[in-house]
């Protein structure tokens, strides 16, 4: 349940660091709060005009243009960005200017804030909390309603669990108007904003179909003194396998990452996640082969002072020597990497084209005129494991050692990263 | 025996016509599967040969299982077509769809098990985003490479495909029942649990490794079915202790969100009701190979 993520009131996108992959195998986009509030108005849903700014100057122009008191946010995928320092209100355009001058740039937990969203301001009364998502245990989906929103709504269900209404929705039913009673029933909204709520979850649920989401969350869903209901903030999450029926979703992927590796990864398209303070660079076929290789190698290196795998790649079933080529490179042009495990289990992928693409690759990175010094552990097994292992052994470059299990060959990697940190 | 696929089994493809189809149903016939026939709609009438064995196209499921007999279908639709072809093959009620199918909108997924279970769960469906199941020297459905191990007692299943790989060759020396592949999104069909009670119900199946990986709760609601209902030992193996919060490694379902997923609590869950847990699949491996040859 991935709204459980939530652990700050504003949290826009909690604990999802940017740099998480967004290739197609892998299935989240999870959106800004100005995206996400975006998508919010095209459906229908009661939310204050705002817009986003990347500098100083167009948040001006843009409270100028709203009139009024204005919010400024931080627009960055981490929670915790109010206690930062990362939302303000602003009186006037130039207060806004003054603002955005200080939050952009602003570093909130690793994440450089690259924008800022400036938004209507809004009096509140009260605050509820609302979602749509999806229910990997009931293989279902399901609505969360609460009427203590604003607030990391773990908490609430933590402290005050008959706060929180779990609602399963049947996607082949969905939210019509009895359900939407059921949902503001179960959550006792109060009766004087029970019709808007209704219509707001009616709404919401057909912005969560019409966008194949996996998750559409508004907290807070504010009540003002005058008795409208607004949503005033809101997280969602694509799910990028739909993005053949949804191309308008492209533009919403982010293609920045906060580490320039995974960066220069994902402009490759390989399915690449940098691991901090590990020495053992890791390259292996099949994202659970490649999990617990990450594993094996940190048991292994228990034994040479804690030393710890760099990174996940996974450079799937037939890998060819053009991806292999590019998997090393990133993986070597690591400052952190001493040493290299390349760990695949022939499968459908034969081992001898395995091997062929680990040769032709160091000679593809000799060409590109990378000087490769580290020394590469490979293991071979399945499938025409001996080929591999005779195409390695003829092609006997000094820095390619092979050792036939996986244990041993990760251990072999700990120790060779050990000795060359 | 086996469980779910034996060698009586008779199999369709759909999407046999397709490049992954037409290849795959070729590694399935070598490995003694009994194809018997393709769906694809509008090339109904065709042939397709496979070294000198000849099989015929139906432009649907239904009338596929009428010609043939067919009880399992495996799923090589692309992703956009995915939906329309499970569902077609629960309406048909064919008994076992293998959905091999990577990239399936989780909305897509979601609405074919909802159909599934309102009609009566008539259907297993395995997958999607899975390698498919094996049952050695039985029957082959799916993408499972058929020469890695032979027939044996150990009952397998797993998320990951490459793990399951490993763990086949790790055991090669005992041999397997059937191994599973369930697929590792968000939303499947069959879940360790299914599997856990099918092997527990085979005369064929002595003991049951069971390979996990990060994110949502599976293992840990596993291990609580272990605890009530399974009486054969079971071996563990979870893979993603280094794998850090917030990072999707790989299979969209494996993530650690905040403090639930982690592996450290499916390990502890599946030790609290007596699974042996490896720390790596050849610990794990050799954990098995204690109980098969220690009984």
């Amino acid at each position: 349940m991935r709204v459980t993520q939530c652990h700050d009131p504003d949290a826009n996108r909690p604990q999802v660091p940017a740099g998480t992959p967004t290739s197609v195998r892998l299935p989240d986009v999870d959106l800004y709060e100005y995206q996400g509030r975006a998508l919010f108005e095209k459906h229908g849903l009661p939310v204050l005009g705002g817009g986003v700014a990347t500098t100083p100057e167009q948040a001006r122009d843009i409270a100028a243009q709203l009139g009024g008191q204005v919010v400024i946010k931080a627009q960055v995928k981490v929670g915790g960005r109010g206690k930062a320092g990362g939302v303000k209100l602003a009186d006037t355009p130039e207060e806004a200017f003054t603002h955005a001058t200080a939050i952009l740039g602003m570093d909130i937990k690793g994440h450089r804030v690259e924008r800022v969203m400036v938004a209507q301001s809004a009096d509140i009364a009260e605050e509820y909390y609302l979602s749509f998502l999806l229910d990997r245990a009931e293989r279902s989906f399901l609505c969360i309603a609460s009427v203590a929103g604003g607030m990391d709504i773990e908490q609430v269900a933590a402290e005050t669990p008959e706060r929180v209404a779990k609602i399963p929705v049947d996607p082949s039913v969905g939210v019509d108007d009895a359900k939407a009673r059921e949902i503001v029933a179960a959550a006792q909204f109060p009766a004087e904003v029970a019709d808007q709520v209704a219509q707001i979850a009616i709404k919401l649920w057909q912005a969560f179909i019409a966008e194949d989401a996996t998750l559409m969350e508004v907290n807070p869903l504010a009540r003002t003194p005058n008795g409208q209901v607004l949503c005033l903030d809101a997280k969602v999450s694509l799910d990028d396998n739909a993005a053949f029926r949804h191309p308008e979703h492209a533009e919403l992927v982010d293609r920045s990452a906060v580490d320039p590796l995974e960066q220069r990864a994902k402009e490759k398209d390989l399915n690449y996640v940098k691991l901090p303070g590990g020495s053992v660079g890791v390259i292996g076929n099949g994202a659970g082969l490649v999990m617990s290789t990450l594993d094996v190698v940190a048991y292994a290196g228990e034994e040479f002072g804690g030393v710890k795998p760099a990174n996940f790649l996974d450079i799937g079933g037939g890998a060819s020597a053009a991806v292999m080529a590019n998997g090393l490179e990133i993986v070597l042009s690591d400052p952190e990497v001493t040493a290299v495990f390349v760990n695949v289990f022939g499968g459908i992928t034969a081992c001898d084209e395995v091997a062929n693409g680990i040769v032709q690759a160091l000679e593809l990175l000799k060409q590109r005129g990378e000087q490769v010094s580290k020394p590469l552990v490979v293991r071979l097994d399945g499938n025409n494991a001996e080929a591999g292992r005779a195409i390695l052994a003829e092609a006997n470059n000094p820095l390619v050692e092979r050792v036939d299990t996986m244990d041993g060959a990760a251990r072999r990697a700990a120790e060779l990263a050990a000795a060359g940190r | 025996m086996a469980i779910w696929l034996t060698k009586d089994s008779k199999v369709i493809v759909q999407g046999m016509t397709g490049s992954e189809g037409r290849k795959h149903t070729q590694r399935m016939l070598a490995a003694g599967t009994n194809v018997v026939g393709g769906v694809t709609p509008g090339k109904g009438g065709q042939q397709v040969d496979f070294d000198g064995v000849s099989l015929p196209v139906f432009n649907d499921v239904a009338s596929a299982m009428a010609a043939t007999g067919a009880d399992v279908s495996v799923v090589f639709v692309p992703p956009r077509f995915a939906k329309a072809a499970v569902i077609e093959a629960i309406d048909a009620g064919i008994g076992l769809a293998v959905v091999i199918t990577e990239g399936i909108p989780v909305h897509d997924t979601t609405a074919f098990w909802r159909h599934c279970v309102a009609k009566g769960n008539r259907t297993r469906i395995i997958g999607p985003n899975c390698p498919g199941i094996a049952s050695p020297g039985q029957s082959n459905a799916g993408i499972i490479p058929a020469d890695i191990t032979g027939p044996g007692r150990i009952g397998l299943v797993s998320k990951s495909g490459t793990l399951t790989y490993q763990m086949m060759y790790e055991l090669r020396d005992i041999g397997f029942s059937t191994c599973v592949g369930i697929g590792g999104d968000p939303v499947i069909g069959t879940t360790h649990i299914d599997a856990l009670a099918a092997f527990q119900e085979d005369p064929d199946t002595d003991a049951i490794v069971m390979i996990g990986e990060i994110g949502g709760d599976a293992e840990e609601r596993a291990a609580e079915f272990i605890r009530d209902h399974v009486t054969k030992p079971v071996v563990g193996y979870i893979a993603g202790f280094t794998a850090p919060p917030g990072k999707t490694m790989g299979h969209a379902g494996a993530i650690v969100s905040g403090s639930s997923g982690t592996a450290q609590a499916k390990q502890a869950a599946l030790e609290a009701v007596g699974v042996k847990v490896g720390r790596t699949p050849t610990e794990a491996a050799q954990l098995m190979r204690q109980i098969m040859r220690g009984s």
